[in-house]
């Protein structure tokens, strides 16, 4: 009597894989910064224009703060928070007055550090601001 | 006698396919980020337009460092905003609202009242359109003007 080979059947393992890769593809975006924040939650979003500078404020589990800033081709560090960024989006704001800002933060910080900030974009003449949230409901007290 | 020549079928080789493939998923899962650029759309006031809302005809509304809000010096709760606002700005549409937040209170509570009011056309049926969010440089501005920090002192 003839007994059947057990085998698990790969035939269509090429098949789930390339679809596994459209999937990757289509919803990759290679983003410049990658630092994870915990950003406020509100209902209400806009999506960010492709390009925009970034500003990103993030407290680490130190305590510190720290600044980063892209122009939207770039990510780089900054060291002397707000007053560098201020020179930087001076600059963008002067060749493009209509670029826009995405100010990337986590929900817990002290809302001075955001009221600095929109204060130096505002000097640099920075007139469109988007304020980086993810979908949910606010907890508050 | 003529031997016969076998011939050999002629065929992409395949085989190695799935490896590419596989490499290729781990290479789209390492360096995939799901689009995180959605944020509520906000309109800086610029340096020539100085003019500053009137502070007794606005709507204000406080943010405490435990996240807590008053309008109009009346403790409230985010749910009771608009209910509060809806009289008043459907009378004057371009009332003016001020969010003047606590230096200490957590950026989260002031995106939740913005996001409040940015909603009410959506959930109300009338829109907030005049939102003013002083700066610390704004208020000290006012309080070179007054000779005191008009947000402190309006409910006391």
């Amino acid at each position: 009597m003839k007994t059947a080979e057990a085998a698990i059947p790969t035939a269509s393992m090429a098949d789930i894989a390339f679809l596994l890769i459209i999937f990757f593809m289509v919803t990759t975006v290679h983003e410049l910064d990658r630092t994870t924040v915990n950003a406020p939650k509100a209902q209400n979003f806009e999506e960010a224009e492709k390009g925009a500078a970034i500003v990103v404020i993030h407290r680490q589990p130190t305590g510190e703060l720290i600044y980063k800033w892209s122009d939207g081709e770039e990510m780089s560090d900054v060291r002397n928070g707000p007053g560098d960024i201020y020179l930087e989006a001076s600059r963008i704001a002067y060749d493009n007055p209509n670029k826009q800002f995405l100010i990337k933060s986590d929900g817990d910080i002290e809302f001075r550090y955001i009221d600095e900030l929109m204060d130096e974009l505002r000097k640099a003449g920075v007139k469109r601001l988007l304020l980086l949230t993810s979908p949910g409901e606010a907890e508050m007290g | 006698m003529k031997l016969k020549k076998k011939k050999s079928d002629s065929e992409i080789p395949t085989s190695s396919m799935a490896d590419i493939a596989f490499l290729l998923i781990i290479f789209f899962m390492v360096t995939s980020v799901f689009s995180s650029t959605k944020g509520l759309e906000f309109k800086l006031p610029q340096e020539e337009e100085q003019a500053p809302a009137e502070e007794e005809e606005a709507i204000f509304i406080q943010v405490f460092p435990d996240m807590s809000v008053s309008i109009d010096c009346k403790p409230t709760s985010l749910g009771e905003l608009l209910d509060y606002m809806e009289p008043k700005l459907t009378r004057n549409a371009e009332k003016p609202v001020i969010i003047y937040s606590d230096p200490d209170a957590p950026y989260q509570a002031m995106i939740a009242v913005y996001d409040v009011l940015i909603a009410a056309e959506d959930t109300r049926g009338f829109p907030v359109k005049n939102i003013s969010v002083p700066t610390q440089k704004d208020i000290g501005d006012y309080t070179v003007m007054f000779g005191v920090n008009p947000f402190e002192v309006r409910c006391n």
